[in-house]
């Protein structure tokens, strides 16, 4: 019934991967150094291994393997069409959306492979929640942008859903700003208030993990600030990866940071540490802001 | 010079020029037409001074005045209603203005609206019962008649009163007072009672039957057709147009054989309405209706019941018809729906469905409805098809009624477009007719602004409700 754009891709392709001379970078010596290491503050939650990614015949993802805490936030960063935002979007397999795409290699979540047949993809959309670079909340009510991902779970009580809206609302910095108006249009907010809604409209699904997909992209400063601050409460019960193009942001929020480059993983480790003493020359040219 | 004509063209200025002209003529085309239109239907229902006019040869002529030329011989003349049909056969009489010795307008000068004959003009004389007289004289009878035809109307006695009259020059006439519908003096009638009367006609043209082959009475049956119709026509077209578009803008693999399908429904729309008649003729009519007396009412043969065309058939017919404008409209609706709307519904756990039914759907109403707009006004204009599955001029009785089971799809039904041709082309009496075809013009335009004014202003309000701006 439903057509080949829905079609989900699961295992590996069977198509013969097409060797681009991008894949022969692959084999650049710097790849292999890059191994994921475990945190040594929590427990993985996330793990991306062996993972290569095809837009129909062009490679996007090269071998990448990644580890992501519990509980943290984790940044990739990197310049424009480097792959940040695929390898992000595959981890709730939004990406099958796309025609022509397919994958190899996995991603566990709690150790269990997202790929695998038997997997729900809505239930993996779930607890995989994602907001995204332009804020986009439905032409609907406010209460109804909470309410959307608990009624499509089949949940009908009014009470139980009001308290939903409100602990959502509430997680995300919103309620005080928006509670005498949960009956309006949400598209009546500012920009920030509706990035805000949707990183409600995500909570309201109890998700383990969050995906954000340079969620301040389109804010101005102090829009950007309130968010970045919801993300240190938001990382004690969620594991947050976030793309972003700002480097001081990934170096004010995040935990961790990967940096990549043309759909490789360059370096990833504490942010700290790859801030200020990059192990890889690349990593320093970007971040020092002399290419990319 | 040369220099200023290639400076001009180049400039553009004459386009400009061109193009605000032809809008122009467009536009006072299009204004005139509705000018002429409102004029004549409006003025259909004003109750106009009965003039008396004296000719040089001693007759007299009375009638409302219906016009002033100068004919071609170059003599400037007059056009009067002269009415009195059974009388004088014709209801209109150019008069040449210099054969007229004096113009009045008496006060005492009725007009007889009748059940048939149409109106006559004259004055009162006797009324009599059985032979006996009740009333003599102009005023007496005047004072009378009042009592009497209310009397007439309620209880709907065997009339055994006969009115007398007598015309311009004398001519009497007996008309039963069952045959009269109502006696006016215009002449002397006060502006505010000729409103009165105007708003009464309105009243009457809007909610009555027609008399008189359609020239004389309402046309409320037509009405009713019409927006019946319209509404069943909507019913069907609108989830086939969106579960179409709906299939072709999300579902199917977008490449040739979706392009030529598209390209196909463009091209329906295009096909002359009188195909699509005997389409429906053939397909519905014929076809699924034969069938359906066949299976169910096959006791009735060779009477049909569906096997004959009707306002199903009908209905059906214009769905067909206006289905390419809603599946148009209602793709660009669909394609106007953020890619992020849907990613964030799916990112939410919702399935392709859900999002469609919960998210994309909504967002594309209005754009759903703006077709459904278009295809109302296409549908209630159309009249070739109707003429093959279901309309008639005159239909026995209306397709909702109050004996079960209260809506007959099956039954003929009759529709403003094809009155006007019917009452304007095919009517015995066209000069008689003519003003009635301005009155179902002017209504049929004002049932159709009607529903598309619903149309936007429900889209209006759907817009409003989740509009961007904060107020």
């Amino acid at each position: 019934m439903l057509g080949p754009q829905f079609d989900v891709t699961s295992g590996v392709s069977t198509l013969s991967p097409i060797v681009s001379s991008l894949e022969m970078e692959s084999m650049d010596p710097h790849h292999s150094d890059v191994t994921p290491q475990p945190s040594a503050q929590g427990k993985s939650k996330l793990r991306v291994q062996g993972f290569n990614f095809f837009y129909g015949p062009v490679q996007a993802l090269f071998k990448v393997d990644l580890d992501i805490p519990e509980n943290q936030v984790t940044a990739f960063i990197g310049p424009s069409g480097c792959g940040k935002s695929t390898l992000l979007r595959c981890m709730n397999r939004l990406n099958d959306l796309i025609e022509g795409a397919r994958h190899e290699g996995n991603i566990l979540i709690d150790g269990v492979d997202i790929f695998n047949p038997s997997i729900d993809i809505t239930d993996l959309r779930k607890r995989v929640g994602m907001v995204f670079q332009k804020s986009n909340p439905f032409p609907k009510s406010i209460h109804e942008n909470v309410a959307y991902g608990p009624r499509l779970q089949g949940l009908k009580s009014r009470i139980v859903l009001e308290e939903i809206v409100e602990r959502s609302l509430r997680g995300a910095g919103l309620w005080e700003e928006v509670k005498d108006r949960l009956h309006k249009s949400a598209l009546g907010l500012s920009g920030g208030q509706q990035q805000r809604l949707c990183i409600a409209r995500a909570l309201a699904v109890k998700p383990d993990v969050l995906l954000m997909d340079e969620p301040c992209s389109a804010l101005d400063p102090i829009a950007t600030g309130i968010i970045e601050e919801l993300l240190f409460s938001l990382k004690k019960e969620l594991t947050i990866v976030i793309v972003t193009h700002n480097m001081q942001q990934a170096a004010r929020v995040s935990d961790r940071t990967a940096f990549m480059y043309l759909g490789q993983l360059v370096e990833y480790g504490l942010t700290k540490q790859l801030f200020t003493n990059p192990s890889k020359k690349q990593t320093e040219d970007y971040i020092t802001g002399r290419f990319g | 010079m040369k220099q200023w004509v290639k400076h001009f063209m180049a400039s553009g200025e004459l386009f400009i020029w061109g193009c605000g002209a032809g809008l122009s003529i467009s536009l006072l085309m299009i204004g005139g037409l509705l000018v002429l239109i409102l004029l004549n239907g409006f003025g259909y229902f004003w109750p106009a001074d009965l003039v008396e006019l004296t000719l040089k040869d001693g007759k007299h002529v009375i009638g409302q005045l219906a016009g002033e030329e100068v004919s071609p011989k170059g003599i400037p003349r007059i056009r009067m209603k002269i009415g009195n049909r059974d009388l004088y056969g014709l209801d209109y009489r150019w008069i040449n203005t210099d054969q007229i010795v004096e113009r009045a307008t008496p006060a005492d000068l009725v007009m007889v609206e009748r059940r048939e004959w149409g109106n006559f003009y004259g004055r009162l004389q006797t009324l009599v019962k059985e032979d006996q007289t009740v009333a003599e004289g102009s005023e007496a009878v005047w004072q009378s008649l009042p009592a009497l035809l209310r009397q007439a109307e309620s209880s709907e006695p065997e009339s055994t009163y006969m009115l007398l009259v007598v015309d311009a020059n004398g001519r009497e006439k007996s008309i039963a007072l069952g045959q009269v519908m109502r006696v006016l003096r215009p002449n002397d009638l006060s502006k505010l009672e000729k409103v009165w009367v105007y708003a009464g006609n309105v009243w009457v043209v809007l909610t009555t039957e027609p008399r008189e082959a359609n020239t004389e009475g309402g046309i409320f049956p037509a009405i009713f057709g019409t927006v019946l119709m319209v509404m069943i026509m909507s019913f069907v077209v609108t989830p086939f147009g969106v579960i179409g578009a709906l299939y072709l803008r999300e579902y199917a693999r977008q490449g040739v054989i979706v392009r030529i399908v598209r390209i196909a429904v463009n091209n329906l729309a295009g096909v002359p309405s009188i195909v699509f008649g005997v389409f429906g003729l053939g397909f519905f009519v014929y076809g699924v209706g034969g069938t359906l007396d066949a299976l169910w009412f096959s006791d009735r043969l060779p009477t049909p019941t569906f096997g004959t065309g009707g306002i199903l058939w009908a209905s059906l017919t214009l769905a067909l018809l206006t289905v390419p404008v809603v599946i148009v409209a209602t793709e660009e609706g669909l394609a106007a729906v953020p890619r992020e709307y849907r990613e964030g519904s799916i990112g939410l756990g919702a399935t392709k469905w859900e999002t469609i039914w919960k998210v994309v759907l909504p967002t594309a109403l209005p754009g759903i409805l703006t077709g459904l707009i278009l295809a109302m006004a296409r549908a209630a204009g159309e009249v070739a098809p109707l003429m093959l599955t279901g309309v008639v001029k005159l239909a026995p009785a209306m397709p909702i009624d109050w004996t079960w089971p209260f809506i007959h799809l099956d039954r003929k039904f009759m529709h403003l477009g094809f009155h006007i041709y019917d009452v304007g082309f095919q009517s015995p009496n066209v000069e008689a007719a003519k003003p009635m075809v301005y009155v179902t013009t002017l209504v049929l335009i004002l049932v159709v602004v009607t529903l598309n004014l619903t149309g936007i202003l429900l889209r209006n309000r759907m817009r409003r409700k989740y509009a961007g701006s904060a107020v």
